[in-house]
């Protein structure tokens, strides 16, 4: 399987073309930032969180963004989720202004975020309580369709049996293997994940990276992964954005369409490491104002 | 769980050990009853005037309870509105705190103007006492709620009400159950308060009678039910507490008593 991974690195200007990996994204952009721009404050205190940013992605696309701290890429994330508005320019999902268009959005974040009274089951039921078209069957289905539906999905990450299990007597990664369940159970069309990974230990870490992109693969949402980890980025995403220091903004923008399903050992490979390398430059680069780490 | 039966134990060994050197000093002393009684004389006119005094047991009881219920009610009904709302919450908190630091006592010659001496003030003085501390404490719960949880609700486009109902109101619950066990406490004050300015009935107003006619034993009697019925009821919230937001304590052991 390793002898069979072929890396193909497209060095390209942040404008989106296809690449093997990716569906014709000059078709149809699924998720589209246009001349977008996000301050806070007022006048003195005025902070640019993100410079004018133009960012296209491909419906089934799985992109990540890179960058340093503090450079904007969960505003990113919060504004295609209609949590957060655009000062100026606009955001488009599904090909209309974001919050226009009814399109199902499931979230993860490194804070698992379950809520402690209720079983595990039930948090991972959320979304279908609250978003249609579930929302309508969920009295009747609740005990039944839904029931199943939550199982299936618990056990393709690993937490057979801990339905009944309430958020305390879960560990960490189990509580994050949860929270990515209820990202998906309501079957998003967009799938937006702030550093899900981030908090947990290597393996756990690696593990749920295989378990991710098994998902992806069978589901195929469009998805945007906000990460600190380079090897993460490249071993689950189809596209890496990388992001200048605040204000934020995109300085590079790459197709990375190594074969699936990919495994851990193609991220030790000298490809690989050369890309890391390289995105890894490229952020030192783009917070040179701060002290360098080198 | 052995640890927690000895610390049981501990606390009823103190209890009765204060009732006994009690009991020791005044007939050590030979204090007068019409000072301090002994806590055996107390329990002896317990027991003698049972059948007078349980009337009006059940009349404090039952201001205290109408009282307790209609002011949860409406205190309830505050704190959602402040603590879902944060222009209401910011609006609205002055106005709370400058009635909550009113002493309530104050309030009792008002309602007794209003609506004449007896039940009505007593149940009106303990609603307004047990108000507060539900309104901070439900207010408080609902504006504490995670940002991350709001935003998780906020990408399924859940309705302000989706999120109360489902994540605000059970985050909010054990600052609303903590609160009732304050409430509820406060609510006797209230009542025995007004019985003692105005009523003719309820064991404020035995006290008051008798400690005009020097029937200090009487008067300690009314004590011991008041402290017992304030138990009981504290008792009673801490266990509807800790069977239903057992969540929120998973931690610490909460023993009552």
């Amino acid at each position: 399987m390793t002898s069979g991974t072929n890396v193909v690195l497209i060095e390209r200007q942040p404008e989106p073309s296809s690449g093997e990996a990716v569906p014709p994204s000059h078709v149809d952009s699924y998720v589209e930032l246009e001349r977008t721009t996000v301050t806070y404050g007022r006048a003195p205190n005025l902070v640019h969180a993100l410079s004018e940013t133009n960012l296209r992605i491909a419906k089934g696309d799985f992109v990540a963004l890179v960058g340093p701290s503090g450079c904007g890429k969960s505003t990113i994330l919060k504004m295609v989720g209609g949590i957060l508005r655009a000062s100026s320019g606009f955001v488009y999902v599904a090909g209309r202004e974001v919050g226009a268009e009814p399109v199902r959005i499931g979230m993860a974040f490194q804070n698992p975020t379950m809520l402690p009274w209720l079983s595990i089951r039930d948090n991972v039921m959320m979304p279908l309580k609250i978003v249609p078209p579930f929302r309508g069957q969920y009295r009747k289905k609740r005990k039944g369709e839904f029931r199943d539906r939550v199982e299936a999905l618990l056990a393709q990450v690993g937490l057979k049996g801990f339905g009944d299990k309430h958020p305390w007597q879960l560990s960490g990664g189990m509580l994050q293997r949860a929270s990515l369940c209820r990202a998906l159970v309501h079957d998003p069309q967009l799938l937006l994940l702030d550093e899900p990974f981030g908090a947990l230990d290597q393996f756990t870490r690696e593990e749920l990276w295989s378990i991710m992109q098994q998902l992806w693969m069978t589901r195929r949402p469009t998805v945007l992964l906000v990460t600190h980890d380079l090897r993460e980025a490249g071993y689950l995403a189809n596209r890496i954005c990388v992001m200048s220091a605040r204000p934020g903004r995109i300085v590079d923008d790459r197709v990375f369409d190594a074969p699936r399903p990919r495994n851990l050992a193609m991220t030790y490979e000298p490809d690989f490491v050369a890309m890391t390398q390289r995105l890894r430059e490229l952020i030192v680069e783009a917070r040179s104002d701060e002290p360098a780490v080198a | 769980m052995n640890s927690n039966v000895n610390r049981k134990i501990a606390s009823a060994v103190l209890i009765v050990g204060l009732f006994a050197v009690w009991e020791v000093l005044c007939l050590a002393f030979g204090v007068s009853d019409t000072v301090l009684p002994r806590p055996s004389q107390i329990f002896v006119t317990l027991w003698q005037r049972f059948p007078a005094l349980w009337p009006h047991t059940l009349q404090t009881l039952y201001t205290t309870m109408l009282g307790f219920v209609l002011g949860v009610g409406i205190g309830v009904l505050i704190g959602v509105l402040i603590g879902w709302s944060k222009l209401a919450y910011d609006v609205a908190y002055p106005l709370l705190v400058g009635f909550s630091s009113v002493p309530k006592v104050a309030v009792v010659p008002i309602f007794v103007l209003y609506f004449g001496a007896g039940t009505v003030p007593a149940v009106l003085t303990a609603l307004i006492m047990s108000i507060f501390p539900v309104v901070v404490n439900v207010a408080t719960g609902l504006a504490t709620t995670e940002p991350e949880l709001e935003d998780v609700m906020k990408t399924l486009r859940a309705t302000k009400f989706d999120i109360l109902w489902n994540v605000g109101l059970p985050r909010a619950m054990p600052y609303f159950f903590a609160s009732l066990k304050v409430a509820v406490t406060l609510a006797f004050v209230g009542s025995v308060i007004s019985e003692t300015v105005a009523s003719n009935r309820g064991i404020g107003n035995v006290m008051m009678i008798a400690s005009a006619s020097f029937d200090v034993p009487l008067v300690f009697a009314g004590l011991f039910i008041l402290a017992a019925l304030g138990i009981i009821l504290y008792g009673v919230f801490s266990l509807i507490e800790s069977r239903i937001t057992g969540w929120a304590h998973r931690k610490t052991e909460f023993a009552m008593g």
